[in-house]
């Protein structure tokens, strides 16, 4: 999402960063995860898993926002996403 | 050393040694499955409260896939069985997953009486608009001109429009919408399971290997790209107004929402009425044991 300005609280306030998690075993190549996520962090895998489908790869893991949209609209519960939590700044004494 | 817990937040939910799902790729229902466990699991209702109750068809296995108690039923007797799970434990909150075959072909009459009564449950109909385990028949929320396999130029019915049938019957809280909708689907489910009375949410999922295919539509990703793309909401309409046509406009929704005794609140009044001031009304078994 392209912004038309810079938010005005930008230095003190980040998106939430998420991580995603795939069982790949699970996976069945549908591709709802791929195609729906707004902020297009997973790609088709070239490998196989064991059943024969290509399970999504995490190609950009910077851009998850932890939204969760891949977590409820996969099929066979092989994806979720967890929040990262960032380091706190130390107080300076 | 760092050790993850590699399992889906909801496998607690899941009977996890039957997954993978017989559901083809694509398919909306794992998607509803999912959806519904995640109302489950937001609405806070303790999980030894809730019963699952399946007919038979594709949608019918979802009750063989939660880790709650679960019923799979005979063939459109989900609705009954599940009337007679509710008059016997008042306290429990009963959903019944089904396909619009098992609850509107075979199960028609007995999805009319349930919302006539306004037994409180939950039903979540998943429509694929035609018989898809057994191959691909049309049924009676086929759309006129879809073409399947005992209607190979297009079917020439009417099909239901189900919410209205619903609505008319006498449910209090109808919604409709794709599996697409899922944060929509996912409220809608929450508001049903807290809903008192008979509430009934239809579902549009995709069937790409039936449906689909027969009718040229593409993959699933397809037919889901048409549901993005002709999705209208329109929240409290008539339901008159929500028919669907083949490749037509979908209107999603929360169609009804409102309050009417439930079939017991109606029992218990009435005989407190005429048997007098002796009356006991029926609450279900009691904590003691027997």
């Amino acid at each position: 999402m392209k912004l038309w300005r810079k938010p005005l609280d930008s230095d003190e306030k980040k998106p939430p960063q998420g991580r995603v998690h795939i069982l790949i075993e699970r996976c069945k190549g549908c591709g709802f995860c791929i195609t729906y996520c707004p902020k297009d962090v997973l790609e088709s895998s070239p490998d196989f898993n064991r059943r024969g489908y290509h399970p999504p790869v995490v190609v950009h893991p910077e851009r998850c926002v932890n939204c969760g949209l891949c977590t409820i609209i996969c099929a066979e519960f092989a994806i979720w996403t967890t929040p990262v939590e960032e380091p706190q700044p130390q107080p300076q004494t | 050393m760092i050790t993850e817990q590699e399992t889906h937040p909801l496998d607690d939910l899941l009977r996890v040694d039957r997954i993978p799902h017989i559901w083809c790729p694509t398919c909306g229902l794992g998607i509803v499955l999912n959806s519904f466990l995640t109302a489950v699991r937001e609405s806070g209702i303790p999980r030894e409260d809730i019963v699952v109750v399946s007919g038979i068809g594709c949608t019918g296995r979802a009750a063989g896939y939660v880790n709650l108690d679960s019923f799979h039923t005979t063939h459109g007797r989900a609705l009954p069985f599940a009337t007679g799970l509710k008059l016997g434990n008042p306290r429990l909150k009963v959903v019944v997953i089904s396909g619009d075959g098992d609850l509107v072909a075979i199960g028609g009459n007995h999805l009319i009486h349930t919302a006539r009564r306004n037994m409180d449950m939950t039903v979540v109909c998943v429509n694929n608009f035609n018989y898809a385990m057994t191959g691909g028949q049309f049924g009676p929320t086929t759309p006129k001109g879809a073409r399947l396999t005992t209607a190979p130029y297009g079917s020439y019915e009417h099909p239901f429009n189900i919410p209205f049938l619903v609505d008319s019957c006498g449910a209090t809280y109808v919604a409709r919408w794709t599996v697409l909708h899922i944060r929509q689907l996912t409220e809608s489910i929450k508001e049903a399971l807290v809903h008192p009375g008979f509430s009934f949410i239809e579902v549009i999922s995709p069937c790409p290997t039936v449906y689909g295919r027969r009718n040229q539509l593409g993959s699933g990703l397809d037919i889901v790209k048409y549901y993005r793309d002709n999705s209208i909401v329109r929240n409290d309409i008539d339901t008159r107004e929500c028919e669907i046509e083949y490749q037509g406009k979908i209107i999603v929704g929360r169609f009804v929402q409102k309050r009417k005794p439930t079939y017991l609140e109606t029992m218990n009044e009435y005989l407190r009425q005429s048997v007098g001031e002796g009356f006991v009304p029926y609450q279900g078994p009691m904590d003691d044991g027997d």
